[in-house]
């Protein structure tokens, strides 16, 4: 990613409330490391589609830029290969794979 | 750059700058439509595979997302182009949906210029452009490294006046 302006950093810890049996959330949308996405669009990117909080886009783009991709969302599969091809949309380098 | 007054995102373009916006834009369009092509590197940036070790899943998942996202990016650029003022220097406003179809926009443009310039994660482009510079200052790779730091601070400032 390229960090053209470092994002501020909330130490907030978010808790996981989308905890769901794993049976129900077979597939997960993994997005990866790229040299070129800004770290600002990429959280914003991440609120804009996922409505998640500022704290939370923000973790899930440092995971992404700091261990070279995270899960940003799971479910079943055609949930995931839409969320893939929004993510593609914004430029974001996506992939779905079983969780 | 781009400042946010009232609800309109404004940002006032030297001739230059126009020419160098209608380029890329212009470039990205005729990337889909007649330059489409899976086995270019650019295009494998824009249209990632959804299932890198499972080719039969990625050519499923295409046929369904392609057509769409290929309409979708052309529509982006599409947004840039229409935007833009005539061939001189002039204002662009956009409103809310014009300023998102502007931002994806300069991102697929970044990532395109990206892939051709080999850019690296840690790539420092000051370095780049200074060693281009010292190699020859009439290069096309001086005048695609200025362009793509150029685009970066456009998309940044456009960002910074949406989330304001």
């Amino acid at each position: 990613m390229g960090g053209m302006a470092a994002p501020q950093v909330a130490p907030v810890e978010t808790p996981d409330t989308h905890e769901v049996p794993a049976a129900d959330r077979p597939w997960v949308t993994i997005v990866w490391d790229d040299p070129v996405n800004l770290m600002t669009y990429v959280t914003w990117v991440f609120q804009k589609l996922f409505g998640y909080s500022r704290e939370k886009a923000e973790e899930l783009m440092l995971d992404v830029h700091h261990k070279g991709k995270a899960v940003v969302s799971s479910g079943a599969r055609e949930r995931m290969e839409h969320d893939a091809s929004q993510l593609h949309a914004y430029g974001l380098w996506a992939t779905v794979d079983r969780s | 750059m781009f400042r946010r007054r009232g609800d309109r995102y404004v940002a006032t373009f030297a001739v230059d700058e126009v020419r160098v916006l209608r380029k890329v834009a212009s470039e990205v369009v005729g990337l889909l439509t007649d330059g489409f092509d899976h086995s270019d590197p650019v295009v494998c940036r824009l249209f990632p595979e959804a299932y890198p070790d499972d080719a039969a899943g990625t050519a499923e998942f295409r046929r369904y997302t392609e057509g769409d996202l290929k309409t979708a990016k052309i529509d982006q650029a599409g947004a840039i182009l229409a935007a833009l003022p005539g061939d001189s220097g002039g204002e662009v406003r956009l409103d809310a949906e014009a300023a998102e179809a502007w931002l994806r926009a300069l991102n697929d443009a970044r990532l395109a210029m990206g892939v051709r310039l080999e850019i690296k994660d840690g790539t420092d482009l000051g370095a780049e452009l200074d060693d281009a510079v010292a190699d020859d200052p009439s290069s096309s790779r001086v005048f695609q490294l200025s362009v793509y730091a150029y685009l970066g601070y456009l998309q940044e400032s456009l960002l910074n006046a949406l989330i304001d």
